[in-house]
């Protein structure tokens, strides 16, 4: 079994200090800001984060010190650079970088500062979903308490390099979480995504080398530096350093946001008392969704597979934004299916013809064999749209500008492929065999 | 002759705010305080009405089509009066497996109106995953978030909705 046995981003969770600056010093915070600031050069912390394998967490799983790495030299780009920090947490299943921002502002904050000195950027914009109006708040409230004890602006903690950090509010898109349309949204645009190369490490924000990073992973810095970035390396597993929050939800006894091992497999998750504690009396696995709703679905025989980042690639899914969403024998995994197309659909930014137009005919198609007015050719035509948008496997071939035309189509394809007899059944039947109760164990209100 | 936008108090607010937020972008990029900018005037007037975004505008140093062209771009924002409570069911797949089928079918019975129509008093539509999957299933009213929503909790909450 691998049960977390010391928490490393949650421990301080729930104190009631905790997001305050008097409770987040009491407790050894911006120390680590302190010796940083004091003992290393830039490119000893970038060295450093390479060596503790800190990945995205935001989906992607990317080498964080690597990403730093492409921001080019001062000697060669003169620009001004910039810190974009991701907390447009909006991918379904996914809830934990929310809590960071509300249980433990000044962790983030401290990242901030570490990620900052070492790119040498004077400014950080935290990019927060517009509906986060109480993690927002909790934030706002944080940085004025450090500009006002002298952490940020013209001295970082007295150091001469001036830092200033600012959030700002999405208002309600999706896309704006993917890198380029946050950068866009951030210079007061709507969130289409850029063509890349330019990478934003070349050319980000106004133009300007530009890193943009998620919460989580911001958020680890001043652990790395507190306990060295051996120990992170090691408390992870193969190349994910760290710990790693995911939320758990769907058909399980006890959902919500869990630290875990690097190592901890699906399966421990689930069942394990810590965790999920298993499903109800006489239920069981039947599908559950790894990593965000745009993470390939598996079948109960693939869930032992661990939850380190490169884990999931022999099973042609991913750890995403690790969100998993668990649904027990007597779920309607079209009626799923559907629920995960409509909100592709509804999202995609309309900037690309084979998203565009691809995410809202699948989701029809799918919402007929729901309903019963299913064809036998429905499905190919479904496959054949999907593979239009991104071709599946592997991962990443997409056809569109972003990741987003990925991201709908991998659903489709995964859940066409694994549960094809659940499609047919409610071809041939006309209709769905679960009736009025397609949601399984916990799909009632109550 | 029609009322002024703003009474002098929320002149002076938005005035405040506006000049708060162009401190926080380069001096030539004034357009890109949009997003917050829109907020500012969203939050005192309850929509974004046209006078309100040829001020925005003005400030902004851009144009009335470029604030339209992002307002009708992000869900949050309201071009047209919402209602007075703006109801967010999240009717996700992490939230449907919870329940939220249910409690859209509850709010539509309870409030009389159908999802995506607005009244007076509410506009009542289905939203995309809100980040409370662990704690589902969850609606926001005007922003403000509710979770773990059962048929009480939802009578609680829509009695001091006056």
């Amino acid at each position: 079994m691998s049960v977390l046995t010391e928490k490393v981003m949650t421990r301080d969770w729930g104190k009631p200090d905790q997001p305050t600056l008097a409770g987040y010093k009491q407790r050894g915070g911006y120390q680590q800001l302190r010796r940083v600031l004091d003992t290393l050069q830039p490119s000893q912390i970038t060295d450093e984060v390479k060596k503790s394998n800190l990945r995205g967490r935001g989906g992607a799983g990317f080498p964080t010190g690597l990403k730093w790495s492409f921001v080019p030299s001062l000697e060669k780009n003169t620009r001004p650079r910039y810190l974009a920090i991701n907390a447009d947490e909006s991918e379904p299943g996914t809830a934990k970088d929310r809590f960071i921002l509300e249980f433990d502002p000044h962790l983030l904050l401290e990242g901030i500062a570490i990620a900052c000195y070492a790119l040498g950027a004077h400014t950080c914009y935290v990019y927060a979903r517009g509906e986060f109006k109480h993690p927002s708040a909790v934030l706002d409230r944080a940085i004025a308490e450090a500009y006002a004890d002298g952490i940020f602006g013209k001295k970082l903690m007295g150091k001469d390099f001036e830092l200033n950090v600012y959030q700002v509010r999405g208002a309600g898109a999706y896309i704006c979480g993917e890198e380029t349309a946050l950068l866009e949204s951030l210079e007061g645009k709507k969130g289409w995504p850029r063509l890349k190369p330019p990478f934003p490490a070349v050319v980000g924000l106004f133009g300007c080398p530009t890193v943009v990073n998620n919460v989580e992973t911001i958020a680890a810095l001043p652990r790395i530096f507190e306990k060295g970035a051996d120990w992170f390396a090691k408390l992870g597993a193969a190349k994910s350093g760290g710990t790693r929050l995911v939320t758990l939800s769907g058909s399980v006894n006890r959902p919500g946001t869990y630290e875990v091992a690097m190592d901890t497999s699906l399966r421990e998750l689930i069942y394990d008392k810590a965790y999920g504690q298993g499903l109800p009396e006489g239920r069981s696995v039947k599908a559950v969704i790894p990593g965000g709703s745009s993470a390939p679905v598996l079948t109960a025989d693939e869930i032992d597979v661990k939850l380190e980042f490169d884990a999931f690639k022999p099973l042609q899914s991913m750890a995403g934004s690790g969100g998993i969403i668990v649904m027990d024998d007597q779920t309607c995994v079209v009626r799923s299916l559907w629920r995960v197309a409509r909100f592709y659909a509804e999202e995609s930014c309309g900037q690309c013809t084979p998203c565009r137009e691809g995410q809202p005919w699948m989701t029809r198609i799918i919402r007929k064999i729901e309903e019963g007015r299913g064809e036998a050719a429905d499905l190919d035509t479904l496959m054949n749209v999907a593979q239009a948008i991104a071709p599946w496997p592997p991962i990443g071939l997409g056809n569109t500008i972003c990741a987003l035309g990925d991201a709908g189509a991998l659903p489709v394809q995964s859940f066409v492929q694994k549960f094809r007899k659940d499609f047919e059944e409610h071809i041939t039947r006309q209709g769905c065999p679960y009736g009025e109760r397609p949601w399984g164990a916990f799909g009632e209100f109550q | 002759m029609s009322d002024p936008l703003f009474t002098s108090a929320e002149q002076k607010r938005f005035d405040e705010q506006i000049a708060e937020l162009l401190t926080h972008y380069p001096q030539d990029r004034k357009s890109a305080a949009m997003l917050p900018a829109l907020r500012v005037l969203q939050t005192l007037k309850g929509w974004l009405p046209p006078e309100g975004m040829k001020l925005v505008a003005e400030r902004l140093e851009t144009t009335v089509p470029h604030c339209y062209e992002v307002a009708t771009f992000y869900v949050m924002f309201h071009t047209e009066k919402p209602g007075k409570y703006v109801i967010d069911v999240c009717t996700n797949l992490s939230c449907a497996l919870r329940g939220a089928e249910g409690l859209l079918k509850y709010m539509e019975q309870k409030l009389g109106q159908t999802a995506g129509t607005r009244t007076e008093k509410y506009f009542l539509r289905e939203t995309e995953c809100l980040a409370s999957c662990g704690t589902a299933p969850c609606f926001q009213v005007n922003e403000d978030h509710h979770e773990n929503l059962t048929r009480e909790k939802v009578d609680r909450i829509l009695e001091k909705l006056t």
